[in-house]
């Protein structure tokens, strides 16, 4: 104890700068060891799906039919498959996704009815991908590719109705909250005092919407885009119950495809994972690897492409 | 609207000599609720065309308010509610008949942030021209240099009009949106609180480029600024508690108000 202070003060600081300083160093800790556990199984993730996955990749690999019962060969067909079905649901998707948002959040009067749809729109996003799957084999496969074959005269060819389009159908349904979603949070990031200045200058509101906000909300909006193409490659259970199968002997012509059942990545992993336990190890982690390069390609694209919009729009 | 044009057309041939002092706005009655709260109690006001009026008043008196009715720009928000009668050359502006796309043409507005596009300097000038269908490229051109020039920005920027606007100092990009507005030639620029965000050198660039536009132009502005008000504007409205207390010349109003509250908010004792 120094007697020269009055009781308590010097004291008191000095005790309170160091409870300070060590709580920091608490909360630094903390944050620092929270980042690290974020990385490390990524890292981990990425790093084991390549060095096991990788070995299996070669041109044989991804260009030709599967083999020997799925036993050998390549997986040509299902990575088609899979890039068939992410373009058709995005061609759904995409458009409509893009305009709801838009209409809801520059249009729409807010009120009791536009905040109903934003809180099914959420609940949607939290619907489990199976449901989906059974939706929209109630609804697709069962109900309107029949009727859509009957209507074209072609319900003689029985048992097609679960097909590619069924699927991307059901999969537009399910990244649709998600587009829409993000598009909504891209739009309102573009400053009102924009969407002001031209209404002021006596643009219309569609005017305004097509000349101001969309451009401004594209990078925001080919984010939002570029999620749910990964979301469409990577999901199973959608498919499996409206057009996935199995095994095909041969790619449909391109013109037929969409009525025809196809091959897709992740059902292909799952099925040479459980159904088949003699399949060779490498066809797996060689077919996990090629859909980890087509999401993450997707979401890298999604990113560089925005940060070139970016870039672009400051100079 | 030919006849509004031929006045413009009119206007700018007899050159700088305010003529034509005739009544712009007449607005009686005025009265504005956003949901419950009053903003605008009756307001009666003769806004004077080829002269700069200015709206003074301590925040939340509805000055910005009554700006926005004359181009109704109030309209965007939701739940506002406007009675009274705004005449602009004796037609209502909140007639069913009248197209807002149209009069927003004719009134043209400067917003209190500077808020350029984020497009380049050349883009933001020629959007409104482009929006109302010029679109050949020397005729775009020659609106940008003359539209440039009348807002004192000209010998700045010409040399970079392909560059991004948002490059430009905050005073720059307000001289920028003035003349974006100039370029779809109004006959009205109203301009809420255009200083506020900039520094005195910048703001005193605006009020010399204001001091020029009465010369084609009816111009209202709002003003937090009662030396600003004073040294641009012919006619002063003080707006108290969403009324306006008292309107007159610009000199009468600061020398001899007749009302006290005008008074004591000029003296500084509020507000």
């Amino acid at each position: 104890m120094n007697a020269n202070l009055p009781p308590g003060t010097g004291w008191v600081a000095a005790q309170s700068g160091r409870r300070a300083r060590r709580a920091q160093t608490i909360a630094f800790a903390a944050l620092g060891a929270s980042a690290l556990a974020i990385v490390v199984p990524a890292v981990l993730f990425v790093g084991f799906v390549v060095v096991r996955g990788a070995p299996a990749i070669n041109w044989e690999f991804l260009t030709t039919m599967p083999r020997d019962n799925m036993r050998a060969g390549g997986i040509m067909p299902v990575i088609i498959g899979s890039l068939y079905l992410v373009a058709v649901t995005m061609a759904m998707a995409a458009p409509v996704g893009v305009l709801a948002a838009v209409y809801l959040s520059e249009y729409a009067r807010k009120g009791p009815l536009v905040r109903a749809i934003r809180i099914a729109i959420l609940n949607l996003a939290g619907v489990p991908s199976i449901v989906y799957g059974l939706f929209g084999m109630g609804l697709f496969v069962m109900v309107i590719i029949p009727e859509v074959l009957r209507l074209t005269g072609r319900d003689g060819e029985s048992g097609k109705s679960a097909c590619l389009l069924a699927a991307a159908a059901t999969m537009a349904v399910l990244v649709l909250p998600l587009v829409v979603a993000t598009t909504e949070e891209a739009l309102r990031q573009v400053p009102q005092g924009l969407r002001a200045a031209s209404l002021a200058l006596g643009a219309t509101r569609w005017q305004t919407i097509w000349r101001i906000v969309l451009p401004n909300a594209l990078p925001g909006i080919l984010t939002g885009l570029m999620l749910a193409v990964g979301r469409a490659a990577g999901e199973t259970a959608p498919i499996l119950l409206t057009g996935a199968f199995f095994w095909m002997s041969h790619l449909p012509k391109p013109t037929e495809a969409l009525l025809q059942p196809f091959m897709a990545l992740p059902f292909h992993l799952f099925t040479i994972s459980t159904q088949m336990p003699d399949a060779p190890e490498r066809l797996r982690w060689g077919t996990a690897f090629v859909l980890i390069v087509l999401v993450v390609g997707a979401n890298s694209a999604g990113i560089a492409l925005r940060s070139w919009l970016r870039r672009r729009k400051k100079v | 609207m030919a006849v509004a044009s031929e006045q413009i057309d009119g206007r700018r041939a007899t050159g700088p000599a305010p003529s034509c002092r005739c009544t712009k706005f007449d607005v009686r009655g005025l009265t504005v609720h956003y949901g419950h709260f009053q903003a605008l109690k009756a307001v009666d006001i003769e806004v004077g065309s080829c002269e700069v009026t200015a709206l003074i008043g301590p925040s939340g008196c509805g000055k910005s308010t009554f700006l926005r009715c004359l181009n109704r720009m109030n309209d965007v928000i939701d739940g506002v509610r406007v009675e009274g009668q705004v005449l602009m050359d004796g037609q209502d502006v909140y007639d069913r008949r009248v197209d807002v796309v149209d009069l927003r043409k004719r009134v043209g507005m400067v917003f209190q942030q500077p808020n350029p596009f984020p497009m380049s300097i050349f883009d933001n000038v020629a959007y409104g021209p482009r929006l109302h269908g010029t679109r050949r490229m020397p005729e775009l051109e020659d609106i940008v240099e003359r539209t440039l020039r009348e807002a004192a920005l000209w010998d700045e920027v010409k040399d970079k009009l392909r560059q991004s606007a948002l490059a430009l100092s905050g005073g720059q990009q307000q001289r920028l949106c003035i003349a974006r507005v100039m370029a779809v030639q109004p006959e009205v620029i109203l301009m809420d609180e255009p200083c506020s965000a900039l520094d005195p050198n910048a703001t005193f660039r605006i009020e010399e480029l204001m001091l020029s536009l009465r010369e084609n132009y009816t111009v209202v502005i709002v003003t937090h600024n009662m030396y600003q008000a004073a040294r641009c504007s012919q006619k002063t409205g003080f707006f108290l508690l969403g009324e306006l207390i008292e309107f007159g010349d610009t000199e009468q109003v600061f020398q001899a108000p007749a009302d006290r509250r005008t008074e004591d908010y000029i003296r500084g004792r509020f507000g």
